[in-house]
């Protein structure tokens, strides 16, 4: 649509560098104050023109810290769920598209479900699936009596154990375990021709063949934008690492930030706090800036 | 080379029977043309050749062999789409060699055969270039190298032209004729364009409501449509059809209103049947001429080389078809005539073709 209304064109400027400036403001007052020193951040008001301290705070941010292996850890798992998230949501929605066995809706339905349970209402269950992976295992041995059957025959009294907590699959694993890629990549499937499946199965290519070598493919906008999004999610996680990372060496960037945040009766190091929130802010950052142009695609377009 | 035999197929969707019991025999190197309105059921039965769809009840056969549980790579069919169904992140190259490359062909064959059928479809300076890059023609020969590389028994094609310009069409038209002489493998088409089919067709298999109306050659359903349905779903434009019942001297037509002296031969008096005769058979007389009907002119339609003029014979439509020079006013009267021998008949209940009106006609070869 072209329309010439210059007056419409500057209020809708004037509306979108309003928006700009609210969302930047944070970050610029974040940036301002991790460039000041001790005295100068503690000012009331804050001085708003910056400091000459930023590298030093950076730098004692990041001793302090120890952000180095923690944003390491931070990349392990949110790598690892960005990729988990991808593989799995694409092979789910591949099998409840493109396959018509009994009790599909029922699993499309069971996975439709676990939208409402986000990991924080089912924490506590998670967590003790977590401890022992093999727990609700037992306790289907105990209740059908199978556990008190082989301990009868063989002697063996069966008790299955498997921990987690404190490794990286503890901490990707359930993060891995949402619907909401399933159903991008449903949407995106129900797309797809018809005609496409049937030219490939006329080509001789099976349901394996044709998903990696003609869905996969298709589907690349829809992997970016999916990995993007879970990165973030997944870097921007507190309450699930701080739970179960007991040992200081799986802990992650973003828990580690309240190192920095000045305990009451601490001197109050806002600047040191301000510089490490912008190290750990940068890696998502820099991540949505290189993906933008494949993240919006994948959400909106539908290529012909 | 392969011939495909059907018997008894018969395709259910839930409790919806679309294809009732058809039973045909396509002969090896045959070019089969299947036409219909849409919902006809050819689709249908096309893609149950093509083992898209399953066979509900019944049986077909290539070469022979039942082809009912087999996977479609196993029964030997190369399909083309309507909308090509190209794979939009291939390059024309890979396009047309992915099914080699499924059945593991080495990758120097594979280019060597990718080249020779881009030369047949003149596609070979494309072959870098994707699907999204290419006009519709080109898209359709992609299609068809496509289908061409793997050298099937059988090629099917499901409407491939009906999204292509009328230019292009007429040109891929002709294309995929030459194709076929040379690569002279059976192959069974689907249509709903009446042109496409007879210019195509060794045989044609007129469809209608999931069942097989009429079976052969372009000529032959043209000249002796086996029933009221074919005989105006083949022609353009359409045969026209008057309703009339048997009298002891010929023919009352239109409740009573005019009379048309044919031979009764041995229709009993009272049986209500439908007069078919095609818009070109009819002729413009001068007025008053013996056994012309009158009609007035509601319309003509300009052809170019001829004219279509649609008359109104008391209240029922009929059309005329002349490459003479006249143009009459609207609202005018003309005379038409036309000879027995262009008369079809049929029954007005069953919609069967009656041919004891024609006992002298010699049949057509």
């Amino acid at each position: 649509m072209v329309e010439r209304t210059p007056f419409l064109n500057f209020f809708t400027h004037l509306i979108l560098f309003a928006g700009f400036v609210f969302c930047i403001a944070p970050f610029v007052i974040v940036t301002i104050a991790a460039s000041h020193n001790l005295k100068d951040v503690n000012d009331v008001p804050m001085s708003l023109l910056p400091g000459s301290d930023f590298w030093i705070n950076i730098k004692t941010a990041w001793v302090t810290a120890d952000l180095g292996p923690k944003l390491l850890n931070s990349f392990i798992v949110a790598g690892g769920t960005a990729i988990g998230k991808v593989i799995v949501s694409a092979l789910t929605a591949f099998s409840i598209v493109y396959f018509r066995f009994p009790g599909r809706m029922l699993m499309f339905w069971l996975i439709f479900i676990t939208l409402m349970l986000p990991l924080e209402v089912r924490i506590v269950p998670t967590y003790a699936v977590v401890a022992n992976v093999l727990e609700p295992y037992q306790a289907i041995m105990d209740v059908t009596g199978l556990s008190w059957l082989i301990e009868k025959i063989s002697g063996v009294q069966v008790s299955l154990s498997l921990g987690l907590l404190n490794s990286y699959s503890g901490l990707i694993l359930p993060l891995v375990a949402t619907a909401t890629g399933t159903f991008l990549y449903r949407q995106f499937f129900l797309t797809v021709p018809d005609e496409l499946t049937e030219a490939a199965r006329m080509d001789g290519a099976g349901p394996l063949r044709f998903f990696i070598d003609i869905l996969l493919p298709l589907s690349r906008n829809n992997m970016a934008a999916l990995g993007t999004i879970m990165f973030l999610w997944a870097w921007n996680q507190y309450l699930w690492p701080l739970l179960i990372t007991t040992d200081q060496s799986h802990a992650m960037a973003v828990t580690e930030l309240k190192q920095l945040i000045p305990n009451v009766g601490g001197s109050p190091e806002w600047h040191i706090a301000m510089a490490g929130t912008l190290i750990v802010m940068l890696p998502p950052m820099i991540l949505v800036v290189l993906m933008q142009r494949w993240f919006v695609r994948g959400l909106i377009a539908t290529e012909k | 080379m392969a011939s495909i035999t059907i018997r008894g197929v018969r395709k259910n969707y839930g409790k919806t029977q679309v294809v009732h019991g058809v039973d045909l025999d396509f002969a090896s190197g045959e070019f089969v043309v299947i036409l219909g309105p849409s919902g006809c059921g050819k689709s249908t039965l096309l893609r149950m050749i093509a083992g898209l769809e399953e066979i509900s009840d019944g049986t077909i056969a290539i070469d022979g062999t039942v082809v009912n549980q087999l996977e479609p790579r196993e029964r030997g069919c190369a399909m083309v789409f309507q909308n090509y169904a190209l794979y939009p992140h291939m390059s024309v190259a890979q396009n047309i060699g992915y099914s080699l490359k499924v059945a593991g062909v080495p990758a120097a064959e594979r280019t060597q055969r990718i080249q020779a059928v881009a030369r047949t479809l003149e596609l070979e300076h494309l072959l870098d270039r994707k699907p999204m890059a290419l006009s519709g023609g080109q898209r359709q020969r992609v299609a068809m190298g496509r289908a061409m590389i793997r050298e099937p028994k059988v090629f099917l094609f499901d409407e491939p032209l009906s999204n292509l310009d009328a230019k292009l069409r007429v040109q891929m038209r002709s294309e995929i004729r030459k194709l076929h002489r040379r690569l002279n493998a059976t192959s069974v088409f689907v249509t709903h364009d009446q042109v496409e089919a007879m210019t195509l067709a060794d045989r044609l298999v007129v469809m209608n409501g999931g069942r097989v109306e009429q079976v052969g050659t372009p000529g032959e359903i043209y000249t002796r449509p086996a029933s009221r349905f074919v005989a105006t779903f083949v022609g353009a434009p359409a045969m026209n059809m008057l309703e009339g019942t048997v009298e002891l001297d010929g023919l009352s037509l239109l409740g009573g209103s005019r009379r048309l002296a044919v031979p009764r031969a041995g229709l009993p008096v009272g049986t209500k049947v439908a007069m078919g005769v095609r818009p070109e058979a009819v002729r413009l007389v001068a007025p008053g001429t013996s056994g012309a009907l009158d009609a007035t002119v509601d319309l003509v339609e300009e052809l170019g080389a001829g004219r279509v003029i649609y008359v109104d014979l008391d209240g029922s439509p009929f059309s005329v078809m002349t490459s003479e020079a006249i143009h009459p006013e609207p609202g005018s009267t003309v005379w038409l005539k036309f000879s027995a021998d262009d008369m079809h008949f049929y029954a007005s209940e069953t919609g069967g073709r009656l041919d004891v009106f024609k006992a002298s006609v010699p049949e057509p070869a």
